[in-house]
């Protein structure tokens, strides 16, 4: 094991599959001359030309388009948005295309597609760029949604997604590209499997279910609340579609309580799909309510006081849990 | 060939359209695509264009009038061809579809009647599932509690109405469930090996039970007495007597012939009919037979009156609906009261013998046994035997041992010739 | 051009008798250009249409059973009967799909000329779609990135005239639509859509350049649907008059008309049309006794199974 970066996982990812299939290609805005312009993409034009690193103009909907059309006759293109907000111009692409052609051909055509690029809030960059997009994704059968939080699953799980044979929405995180984490060492392969979550952190009192940038928050406040005596178990479900809960109900039989935190807001997305299911798949074990740490039901302000207030805080995850374990 | 046309379908949602205008009149040439007529329907005025080609022979609807798709509006085919055969066929359908609307009213006809049925059959159940309600709610009302204390509760078998909720509102969550239960329970528990006992309060029969036996074999000097006895005849008497019986869809048990033939013993040995009061003995005039019928957690003693004056399939009857009352908590006290004799029977369970404990103030209680197929010796012979084990646990203070032996005795000999009964 | 004529007024028919549901986009009158564009196109070329697109796929050489049997949404049609008269597949001969949202797919076709690109194959793309695209911005896309990249596609904008109800001068000031290739890069063309042979010769010239590596070619093709935008649409935006005066265009009386002064007797060329008659009943036959659309084909097509199948 060494330590990289989020983003540099995320490169190694892409430049190892490109050596290792020819139709793997990478696409967007900024991608080439520029490297990327969260520089997750830097050096790849020059090890790959300009042939399989493609600057293109500002027009998501038609290279989202393109890719797909190229991913139907066998190319394993990754599209890079520059941010998700900016996907929403190449929404029409991603659901009435790439999700739709495999079904509507009745499996006669393939889309071998990976969308990729930074989600969610970064930092005071206000309302159109701070979409957390999972929940508009998620609901679209046909598609595989990934959001990894560490540099191992963000490697581990772009690859697989590269060679996935679906299209896949994978969402990054801007302040998540400076995080530091372990992965295996050069030369050592690893795939993490799509649809499959982990177990982050272990302990007897409370679950939290939590994923992308949340999932630091809740971490700093598992150990907070370990002071105080209360043990969090933390479950990182690392793929939203399709879900994997079996982590989750395993955990919430033994602590028989769970927060799940997310940076979507509040209403629906996969923060209620899996509080759906949870309360389904364990319900004779639930001492209280379900409960969820969100972003506030708003549009993101500019001001730093009001986003941080916004996003969700360790203080939250902390009441919440406390809640949960009827801990005044 | 001619062919019927009917009226198309010119929208997805269309369920019916007006034939506004026919633009085409009988004789006129008809090309594909031509417009025969234009029809109004729920989306707009549409055009209905002809999908074949020859001469309009006949129009089967005037204009202004409502139909549904596929109707027959016309007729095209090829100038002076014979369509009578398809105006019959026309007019055939149009008939069979008239019929059919009173058809499907009939159908809908008894549909309200028999709605009704099981909501009133349902109203009196629901009232009393009701009733006992007000009685053992809290006056607080309902008990908040979470699915895993609920769970909790029902393996642990714990009224909730019992245990303190430390949650908002006074949920009863896992913590007060566990303390409830005691610390170490609790930590058992947790360990998730060696459970502690299932504790379960008694109920008020239980307690009556143990009330009664505990008094019983504490005062009552019992012994007992067993005989084997070869149950072939009174077997066979059974099988012959439910024979007749069949038509009339009754049938008598081993266990009814018992109890007749114990009553009819009874009257020849009446010492044993009696009781123990302490400073005089009572001879009961009557036979009063407690017969012991098994309940969900416990057991209950109906007793069938005057048994030795009852015919077996009287007697049958009797146990049948008093066993039936005593499962479904209906037997009223008088029904299960100031029996003069019991009687206890294991036999379906394959107990070949076993010793009964009395129920006072009566003096002796019969235990009855399984059959038994063996060999038995007869003269030199060993031939094949159906054999039964009658137990008597005997009050010494009423029934001597020679009193309780003459009592077995003589009613092993009626078990064995049972046609003596009516001597 | 027969079979795709009879196909269509057997679908109108079958629709009205509520065989067929949905949508129902007919190609009547617009049959010569889906038959000269199949001519020049070759084997290993890739066509995308919009949801008028029976037409084309028949051109391609799809069995009337199968286009029929979808139409009637059974599991022998060419989509099993996920896709419907929308929604044809034909993977086989390289027909990627009818699509049905206005512009969406012109930017697909880019990407399959890119892929022949990107892999140095020797394949065209073409890619049709009416004039109602042109003014959404997935045509402005797909158009500058295939002008950008010069990539082997063809674009041929049937111009039906009406964008559903609308007609072209009350959404586009541009008479002339093929101007627009400019834009973009590319060279345009505009051509009348009734003759078979003049269809073939300028369509094959785009494909010749898109071949030769010399980029992509907007082709705007003045045609007109004899029929509504759809089948619940009666077609009241234009006069009887103006119908009856494009029939007179008809593309396949103008090929029969040829045909005929060519020499080619009346009775061979009826006997054709008996021949397609029974092609098409057949469909029909093929259709209605074929089993229905299955549940486990729609279950497992969602996505493709991690292990491969």
């Amino acid at each position: 094991m060494r330590e990289i970066r989020y983003r540099d996982a995320l490169r190694e990812a892409m430049l190892e599959e490109m050596e290792r299939d020819e139709s793997v290609f990478l696409m967007g805005e900024e991608v080439g001359h520029y490297q990327g312009a969260y520089k997750v993409s830097e050096g790849l034009l020059d090890k790959f030309g300009e042939r399989r690193v493609i600057d293109t103009p500002i027009a998501e909907g038609g290279f989202a388009g393109v890719g797909i059309g190229a991913a139907m006759v066998g190319l394993r293109p990754i599209i890079e948005f520059m941010t998700w907000n900016f996907s929403f111009v190449a929404f029409d692409q991603i659901i009435s295309n790439a999700a739709k052609i495999h079904p509507m051909s009745a499996g006669a055509v393939r889309v071998p597609i990976v969308f990729r690029g930074p989600n969610g809030a970064a930092k005071q960059v206000a309302a159109q760029h701070s979409h957390s997009c999972a929940p508009f994704y998620t609901n679209i059968p046909g598609l595989y949604v990934i959001q990894p939080s560490t540099p191992r699953d963000a490697k581990g799980l772009l690859k697989s997604a590269i060679r996935s044979d679906n299209p896949v929405v994978f969402l990054e995180g801007e302040t998540l590209y400076g995080v530091k984490g372990e992965v295996p060492d050069e030369g050592v392969e690893e795939l993490v499997p799509i649809g499959e979550s982990r177990l982050a952190r272990a302990g007897g009192h409370c679950t939290i279910v939590s994923w992308g940038r949340p999932y630091y928050t809740v971490m700093a406040a598992a150990e907070k609340l370990s002071a105080e005596g209360i043990e969090c178990e933390v479950i990182d479900p690392r793929t939203l579609r399709p879900l994997d809960t079996s982590l989750m109900v395993e955990s919430v039989k033994k602590t028989n309580r769970c927060v799940v935190v997310h940076e979507h807001w509040p209403y629906g997305g996969p923060g209620a799909e899996i509080v759906d299911r949870l309360q389904r798949e364990a319900f004779d074990y639930l001492d209280a309510p379900l409960e969820r740490v969100s972003s506030l039901d708003v549009p993101m302000p500019y001001a730093l006081n009001l986003e941080d207030t916004v996003l969700p805080t360790e203080d939250r995850v902390i009441d919440a849990v406390k809640r949960v374990s009827y801990v005044k | 060939m001619a062919k019927i046309i009917g009226l198309p379908k010119l929208s997805p949602t269309m369920e019916e359209g007006t034939l506004v205008a026919w633009t085409k009149k009988e004789g006129d040439e008809v090309e594909v695509d031509d417009l025969l007529a234009e029809v109004e329907t729920d989306k707009a005025t549409m055009e209905f264009r002809s999908f074949d080609r020859g001469v309009l022979l006949k129009i089967l609807v005037p204009q202004g009038e409502t139909l549904e798709p596929d109707v027959p509006v016309a007729i095209i085919g090829k100038a002076g061809e014979d369509i009578s055969d398809l105006l019959e066929q026309v007019a055939s359908k149009s008939a069979s579809k008239s019929a059919s609307v009173p058809e499907s009213a009939s159908e809908s006809a008894p549909a309200p009647e028999s709605a009704s049925a099981p909501e009133s059959a349902s109203a009196p159940e629901s009232a009393s599932e009701s009733a006992p309600a007000p009685e053992s709610a809290p006056a607080s009302g309902r008990v908040l509690s979470s699915p895993l204390v609920r769970k909790l509760a029902r393996e642990r078998s714990i009224d909730l109405r019992t245990v303190e909720g430390s949650g908002p509102q006074g949920r009863i969550v896992k913590r007060d469930i566990e303390s409830y239960a005691g610390p170490s329970a609790a930590a058992a528990g947790a360990e998730g090996e060696r459970l502690p006992p299932r504790v379960v309060k008694a109920s008020s029969m239980r307690r009556t039970i143990a009330r009664r036996l505990t008094e019983s074999k504490q005062t009552v000097p019992h012994y007992y007495l067993t005989i084997d006895v070869d149950i072939a005849p009174l077997s066979d008497a059974r099988s012959a007597m439910n024979a007749q019986l069949e038509a009339s869809g009754e049938k008598v048990s081993l266990n009814d012939l018992i109890i007749k033939v114990a009553a009819a013993t009874l009257r020849r040995v009446p010492e044993v009919n009696a009781s123990w009061m302490e400073k005089e003995i009572h001879y009961h005039q009557v036979v009063d037979i407690s017969v012991a019928v098994a309940v969900d957690d416990g057991l209950m003693t109906p007793v069938i009156r005057d048994a030795d004056r009852k015919g077996v399939a009287e007697i049958a009857r009797e146990v049948r609906d008093l066993a039936e009352k005593a499962r479904n908590r209906k037997l009223q006290p008088e029904e299960m009261s100031n029996g003069t004799f019991s009687i206890s029977n294991l036999g379906m369970f394959g107990i070949e013998e076993f010793s009964a404990v009395i129920n006072p103030p009566e003096a002796a209680i019969l235990a009855v046994g399984t059959i038994r197929n063996e060999p038995i010796v007869e003269g030199d012979a060993i031939v094949p035997g159906r054999r039964m084990r009658f137990t008597m646990s005997c009050d010494h203070r009423v029934i001597d041992g020679a009193t309780g032996a003459k009592f077995m005795a003589a009613f092993k000999s009626t078990i064995e010739s049972p046609l003596t009964m009516l001597l | 051009m027969m079979v795709i004529r009879r196909f269509e007024e057997e679908a109108a028919r079958n629709y009205a008798k509520g065989k067929i549901g949905g949508f129902l986009h007919l190609y009547i009158g617009q049959e010569a250009i889906a038959v000269a564009a199949a001519e020049v196109l070759e084997e290993g070329d890739y066509i995308f249409q919009t949801y008028r697109d029976h037409g084309i796929a028949l051109a391609r050489g799809m069995s009337p059973n199968a286009a029929m049997a979808e139409l009637f949404g059974k599991d022998t049609g060419c989509s099993r009967g996920l896709g419907g008269s929308m929604h044809f597949f034909d993977v086989e001969r390289g027909f990627l799909g009818g699509w049905a949202i206005v512009g969406g797919h012109l930017a697909l076709a880019a990407g399959t000329a890119f892929k022949a690109k990107y892999s140095g194959e020797d394949r065209v793309t073409m890619c049709f779609f009416g004039e109602g695209s042109t003014n959404i911005g997935g045509f402005h896309e797909a158009m500058s990135l295939a002008g950008l990249w010069k990539l082997p596609v063809v674009f041929v904008c049937e111009n039906n005239q009406y964008a559903m109800g609308t007609p072209l001068e009350r959404t586009s000031p541009l008479k002339d639509l093929s101007i627009k290739a400019q834009g973009y890069g590319m060279l345009g063309d505009r051509l009348e859509g009734h003759d078979v042979e003049v269809v073939r010769e300028r369509l094959g010239a785009a494909v010749g350049r898109a071949r030769a590596g010399e980029g992509p070619t907007f082709v705007e093709i003045l045609t007109y649907r004899f029929r509504g935008h759809s089948m619940s649409d009666p077609a009241k935006y234009r006069t009887r008059t103006e119908l009856e005066q494009r029939k007179q265009q008809d593309p396949i009386a103008v090929v029969r008309g040829r045909l005929v002064d060519l020499g080619v007797e009346e009775n061979a060329l009826d006997d054709i049309d008996l021949e397609v008659d029974e092609e098409i009943d057949a469909a029909v036959r093929f259709a209605d006794e074929s089993a229905p659309a299955q549940e486990d084909v729609m279950m497992s097509t969602v996505l493709v199974a991690e292990d491969g199948s």
